[in-house]
C-alpha cells in the first residue's frame, strides 16, 4: 500500500498530462492546468521547509562549534536581517535597506561567481585542446578556426575565415547537436513510459 | 465539422472558420495583408445585417486573427473595417460561423502521437520479451560502469562522495532521472559505509533525496548509516548554490563527485573546482549546451539520453533493460525516417515531407 498509492497517483496524473496534449476538450485542459497549479502550491509550501532545514543545520553547527561554524553565524545573520528588512522595515522588499543589501551585497557576490566562468573556460579548454588523440586534434583545429574566425583579425588574415566558421557552426556542429537532442528526447519518452507504468520506481526510494 | 464562409471584396478576401483542433473556444479570421490599408479593425455581429461591434484593432501587416471571446455553438458574422481617404470602408460580411469542440487534436495525433505510439510499442515488446526470460544485451556505458569504482575509490581513501542532483526542481525529468541514479549510488555508499553528501537547490528535491537515500540505506541493511544532515537544502539561487557546493568541495575534499541532472552556466564552475581538488568526476546531463564543459572537465560524462538510461542500466533488471532495448529500436526507426526524408526531398517526393509538416 505504501508504494501502490503513490504509483496510482503518478500514473493518473502522468496519463492526464499526456492526454491533455492530444485532447483539447475543456475539462481535460482545465484538469491538467489544475494539476499544474497544485504543483505550484505545493512548491511554495516547500520554501518554508527549505528555510527550516537551513536554520536547523546551521544552528546545530554553531551550538556544537563544528568546523567553520563562523560561516554559519554569518549566513544566519544575513538570512534573518534580510527577512527583517523585507517583512518589517519601511517599503519592505522595495525599501532602501532591502534594496541596498540586494544591490551592494547579493548582486556583486553573484556576479563574482559568474565571472569565474571566464577563467574556468580557459583552464578547461587548455586541457581539452591538448592534441593527444586524433579526436582531440580535430577538436583543437576546429576550435582554433572558430576562435580566429570570430575576431576581426581573422578576417584580416584570410577573408574566408568567417564563412568557414559559419559552415562549421551550422553544418557539423548543428548536425551533432541535433543527433544528441534526438537521443535525449527518445530517452525521455522511454523513461516517461517506465515511470508511468511503474517499472521505474527507484526515485521513490528503496530501489526496486 | 466546421463552417466556412468567405467573400471577395475588391482586392480583400476575408475567410472565417472554426479554429481546428481546439476546445471550441475560438474562431479564426484570415485575409490577405494589405499594407496600404489604415485603421483596420475586426467587427462582429450575431446577425448578418445587425450592428457590428469592434473586437480588435489591427495593423496593416496583420493577416490573421483568432477571436477567443466567442461562445460555443452560436453563429457569428465578421466584417473588416478600415479608413480610406474618402471615409470608412468595409469588407462584405463573412459567416455564419460557429466555434465547436474537437475531441482530438488531429495534427498532434497524426505526427507526434503516432511516433510516440510506435516507440511505446517497441518498448513494451522488448519488456515482454525480457519478462519471458530472454537475455538482452545492452551496449556498455563507460560512465556508468565507473560508478562503483569511483565509490570504491572514495571508500579506500576514507573520503566522502558528493552527489549534485542539478539545479532544477523535481518537475524536471532530469531531476527524476538523477534521483533514480542517486538510489543506486546511495545503496553502494551505504554498503561501503562511505559518507554521502547531497546538497540540493530546492527544498522539494531535498525531501525526495532524503527519502531516496534513507530507503536505500534500509534496503542494504544499514539504516544507522543514514544521516539526514548530509542531504541538505542550500539555496534556490543559482550562483549561491554553486559557491556553497564549491565550499563543500574545498573544505571536505570529496574523492568522488557526481553531477547528474540539469545544469546551466554553473556546470563548468563546479566541474573545474572538483578537478582542482583531485576528485574523480562523473557527470551527466541532457542540457546539450553544457555537455562540452563536462566532457572537458570530468573523467566520465553521460551524454544526454544516457542520463535517462542510467537507472535502468545500473539496475540490470531484465524488464528495465527491455525498455532500453526498445528505445534503441525506436532510434533506428527514426534514423531510417530521417534518411528516407532526405532522399525523398532530394527526389522531390513531397508527400513524405508534408506528412511531418509542423502545424499547431
Amino acid at each position: 500500500m505504501k508504494r501502490t498509492i503513490p504509483l496510482v497517483i503518478v500514473f493518473t496524473c502522468g496519463f492526464f498530462m499526456l492526454a491533455a496534449f492530444f485532447i483539447p476538450v475543456r475539462f481535460v485542459q482545465d484538469t491538467s492546468q489544475m494539476l499544474q497549479n497544485w504543483y505550484i502550491g505545493v512548491a511554495a509550501f516547500f520554501v518554508f521547509i527549505g528555510i527550516i532545514n537551513l536554520i536547523k543545520i546551521n544552528l546545530e553547527k554553531i551550538q556544537r562549534r563544528l568546523r567553520d561554524w563562523q560561516y554559519s553565524f554569518i549566513l544566519l545573520g544575513f538570512l534573518f536581517f534580510m527577512m527583517f528588512a523585507g517583512f518589517v522595515l519601511r517599503g519592505h522588499t522595495e525599501g532602501p535597506v532591502f534594496q541596498y543589501m540586494f544591490n551592494y551585497f547579493y548582486t556583486p557576490c553573484s556576479a563574482t561567481m559568474f565571472s569565474l566562468l571566464a577563467f574556468f573556460v580557459a583552464s578547461a579548454s587548455f586541457r581539452a585542446f591538448r592534441a593527444k588523440t586524433p579526436e582531440a586534434t580535430l577538436l583543437l583545429i576546429a576550435a582554433v578556426i572558430v576562435m580566429i574566425g570570430r575576431i576581426p583579425v581573422g578576417y584580416g588574415i584570410w577573408h574566408g575565415f568567417p564563412s568557414l566558421v559559419e559552415w562549421i557552426m551550422t553544418v557539423p556542429n548543428t548536425a551533432a547537436n541535433r543527433g544528441i537532442i534526438f537521443g535525449i528526447n527518445l530517452g525521455l519518452i522511454s523513461m516517461a513510459l517506465r515511470v508511468l507504468l511503474g517499472i521505474e520506481r527507484s526515485y521513490m526510494g528503496g530501489g526496486d | 465539422m466546421f463552417w466556412i464562409g468567405f467573400l471577395i471584396i475588391n482586392t480583400l478576401n476575408i475567410q472565417v472558420f472554426d479554429t481546428p483542433n481546439d476546445d471550441g473556444s475560438s474562431i479564426t479570421i484570415t485575409w490577405p495583408a494589405d499594407i496600404s490599408l489604415k485603421g483596420m479593425e475586426i467587427t462582429r455581429s450575431l446577425k448578418s445585417s445587425g450592428d457590428f461591434e469592434k473586437i480588435v484593432d489591427l495593423t496593416a501587416r496583420d493577416s490573421i486573427f483568432q477571436d477567443a471571446t466567442v461562445q460555443r455553438g452560436i453563429d457569428y458574422y465578421y466584417r473588416l473595417k478600415w479608413n480610406d481617404p474618402e471615409g470608412e470602408s468595409f469588407s462584405n460580411v463573412a459567416g455564419p460561423v460557429r466555434a465547436q469542440v474537437q475531441l482530438l487534436n488531429f495534427f498532434r495525433l497524426q505526427n507526434i502521437g503516432l511516433l510516440i505510439a510506435i516507440l511505446f510499442a517497441f518498448i513494451i515488446f522488448y519488456i515482454s520479451h525480457a519478462q519471458s526470460g530472454k537475455k538482452l544485451t545492452i551496449r556498455r556505458i563507460p560512465g556508468l560502469t565507473a560508478v562503483e569504482d569511483a565509490i570504491g575509490r572514495a571508500t579506500e581513501m576514507g573520503k566522502p562522495v558528493l552527489y549534485v542532483p542539478g539545479i532544477n526542481d523535481i518537475d524536471d525529468p532530469q531531476t527524476i532521472a538523477s534521483m533514480s541514479i542517486l538510489a543506486r549510488v546511495a545503496e553502494k555508499t551505504a554498503e561501503y559505509g562511505t559518507t554521502l553528501f547531497v546538497p540540493t537547490c530546492h527544498a522539494m528535491a531535498m525531501t525526495m533525496a532524503q527519502q531516496v537515500v534513507k530507503e536505500a540505506a534500509i534496503k542494504v541493511g544499514r539504516p544507522d548509516w543514514y544521516n539526514i544532515d548530509n542531504i541538505r537544502y542550500l539555496t534556490d539561487d543559482q550562483f549561491g548554490y554553486v559557491s556553497a557546493v564549491d565550499g563543500i568541495m574545498i573544505r571536505d575534499r570529496p574523492a568522488t563527485n557526481f553531477y547528474l541532472g540539469t545544469f546551466y552556466a554553473e556546470s563548468l564552475i563546479l566541474a573545474e573546482t572538483g578537478h582542482s581538488t583531485g576528485a574523480i568526476q562523473i557527470a551527466g546531463t541532457a542540457m546539450s549546451d553544457q555537455l562540452p564543459f563536462f566532457v572537458a572537465a570530468c573523467d566520465y560524462t553521460l551524454l544526454g539520453e544516457e542520463l535517462y538510461a542510467a537507472s535502468a542500466y545500473l539496475s540490470q533488471e531484465p524488464v528495465q533493460l527491455g525498455s532500453l532495448k526498445g528505445q534503441d529500436l525506436g532510434k533506428i526507426l527514426f534514423i531510417a525516417l530521417i534518411l528516407f526524408g532526405v532522399v525523398a526531398r532530394l527526389l522531390g517526393w513531397n508527400f513524405f515531407y508534408n506528412l511531418f509538416s509542423v502545424q499547431q
